[in-house]
């Protein structure tokens, strides 16, 4: 586990919480968003051209290296008979109420996770005295793997959606719960002291600047959680569903269909990049002053 | 920590020069005897204040000078209600300091703004805090700002200004509630010396046009004895008072007034005082 728990990153994490740096009193003025050339100096147009470039270069690479190897495909098929059976999922509909089992895993997980998170961060974060207290069981918890316990949520809430709510929401809620700690306590000092001399309440403190101010930490907390959820839903539905993407992926695989599996997987992938997509959408609307998650978005 | 106020005043009222609305001799503020003490790490106690007492009247500019480490920060911050002094006594109208007040108005060197706010909103911060009627609170708002030439940028936001412009909005801040006293640590100090004069100047116009009672904290000599009425001059470690000068020049004063000969005698006084006391450099 981390030595620093004040350090708000999930072991494991797809990436970094992009801790926002742009300080209050920082004296250069923000430049306006234009279409500025982006961070490698490309304009827009050729961002995305190099982009496809590479998408289909990949393509192409994974494609020849398939049939110059003669891997059979029950082992690991080509990206055409992955596009192929991907059509087929989507054309016979099958893939339908699997696609909405799982995306309502992942909101329920991820919004019920997400709350517990913001609100025990924020009780922790008000008091040294709740945070010796909490923390060391938000660690132990966090340090048992979900894989290890899903299969006794799945005796506790059944086989259905529940158990994979609740396995989400475990997974989802310690980054938010991190960085709604360290987000917390990110207030300028002096900002605070500022305060305090026009006489302000804690309440006003919490409210008018350290809330503000924790938010960039959650969005990256939220935004680590969005992607988890995915895998939270499918760990879920491996230890025991009927339905779902998870369920889908375990009977290909008993059929012996590779194409059938990476097709699901495609699916997955487009789901965390649609979700990440539009958490990135909305931090950028929420917290429009930091341009904490204005550059690493476009991908999606 | 709301500190309930009997000096509460009407604010509009309260804009016309603060010299006319002292009810009695009733010092704006005063230290007696104050001492300061802070425990180091090594767990050794260190003086930072030490048997200081001065009054400030209603509508003087007082100006608060000396080297780094000269506890010139503290005496301000006790003032304003964030510290406690370790003993004597500190008043503020006439009654005992025990926290911050609402007749206080704070101006810190950096311009702390909150960047999710825009400039108007940040200068209604502390009536928020205090829960004034905000409507009488807007137009009070938008005549500092105006004061400070700011009024065209009261819908931008802090990231969009330059260090001196945000500090203005900070002072404009300070004034919204036309509190009875404005504590200003190093306002300029963060600045260039070139805007540095500028702010020293608007300042200073600023206080003769609203006739505020102002204790300034600052470093810098020579603008310690442009903008103050009297220069309180501070030792270094343990932070005593060696000097109060009255500083007798011409009222409006005017940037060209520093190169003037009283301007350099009061300066060189002052920094020959420090010197004596150990203090510069």
């Amino acid at each position: 586990m981390n030595d620093t728990p004040t350090l708000a990153l999930r072991p494991g994490a797809p990436e970094p919480a992009a801790v926002p740096s742009r300080a209050t009193s920082a004296a250069a003025p923000m430049a306006p968003a234009a279409p500025a050339p982006g961070p490698a100096g490309l304009t827009p147009t050729r961002r995305r051209l190099l982009m496809a470039a590479f998408f289909v270069g990949v393509m192409a690479l994974w494609h020849v290296a398939v049939a110059w190897l003669q891997v059979s495909p029950l082992i690991f098929p080509g990206p055409l008979a992955v596009l192929r059976a991907l059509a087929d999922l989507v054309t016979s509909g099958e893939i339908l109420t699997h696609l909405g089992v799982t995306l309502y895993e992942i909101l329920a997980g991820f919004a019920f996770g997400a709350l517990f998170g913001l609100v025990l961060g924020a009780l922790i974060g008000q008091s040294a005295l709740l945070e010796a207290v909490l923390y060391p069981y938000v660690i132990a918890f966090q340090t048992v793997p979900k894989v290890a316990v899903a299969p006794l949520f799945v005796l506790w809430f059944g086989f259905d959606t529940t158990s994979k709510v609740v396995i989400t929401a475990t997974i989802v809620f310690f980054p938010v719960l991190a960085n709604t700690i360290v987000g917390l306590r990110s207030a300028p000092r002096e900002q605070i002291e500022l305060m305090k001399a026009f006489t302000a309440s804690p309440w006003h403190v919490f409210r008018m600047v350290r809330l503000p101010h924790a938010l960039p930490y959650v969005f990256a907390g939220l935004d680590i959680g969005i992607v988890l959820a995915v895998i939270g839903a499918i760990v879920g539905e491996f230890v025991g569903a009927q339905a779902g993407l998870g369920y889908l992926i375990l009977q290909r695989n008993f059929s012996m269909d590779a194409a059938g599996m990476f097709a699901i997987l495609v699916v997955l992938s487009l789901i965390g990049l649609a979700l990440h997509a539009l958490m990135r959408l909305v931090a950028r609307r929420v917290i429009f002053w930091t341009d904490a998650f204005t550059d690493l978005s476009r991908g999606a | 920590m709301n500190m309930p106020s009997t000096l509460e005043r009407a604010p509009v009222a309260a804009r016309a020069p603060a010299t006319a609305t002292a009810p009695d001799g009733t010092p704006a503020f005063a230290f007696d005897g104050v001492h300061k003490l802070f425990r180091a790490k090594d767990g050794v106690d260190v003086v930072a204040l030490q048997d200081v007492g001065f009054e400030v009247q209603r509508g003087e500019f007082v100006t608060v000078v000396g080297p780094s480490g000269c506890g010139k920060s503290t005496l301000l911050r006790i003032l304003a209600g964030l510290e406690r002094a370790s003993g004597g006594t500190v008043s503020l109208g006439g009654r005992q300091v025990t926290g911050p007040s609402r007749d206080i108005g704070v101006v810190f060197q950096a311009p702390v703004l909150l960047p999710w706010r825009t400039v108007l909103q940040n200068v209604l911060v502390p009536a928020e805090i205090q829960g004034r009627d905000r409507q009488a609170a807007t137009e009070r708002a938008l005549h500092y700002l105006a004061l400070v030439g700011l009024e065209k940028f009261a819908t931008k936001y802090p990231g969009e200004l330059s260090g001196g412009m945000q500090q203005r909005v900070g002072i404009a801040r300070a004034f919204v509630n036309d509190p009875m006293l404005l504590l200003m640590d190093e306002p300029f100090g963060a600045l260039d010396a070139m805007t540095r004069e500028t702010l020293n100047l608007e300042l200073h116009k600023l206080k003769e046009r609203t006739g505020a009672t102002i204790m300034l904290v600052t470093h810098s000599i020579p603008e310690a004895v442009f903008l103050g009425d009297r220069v309180v001059v501070m030792s270094p470690r343990p932070g005593r008072v060696t000097q109060i000068v009255e500083v007798d020049l011409p009222h409006p004063r005017s940037l060209a007034m520093i190169n003037t000969d009283r301007f350099g005698t009061y300066v060189s006084g002052i920094r020959a005082n420090l010197n004596a006391a150990g203090g510069l450099d």
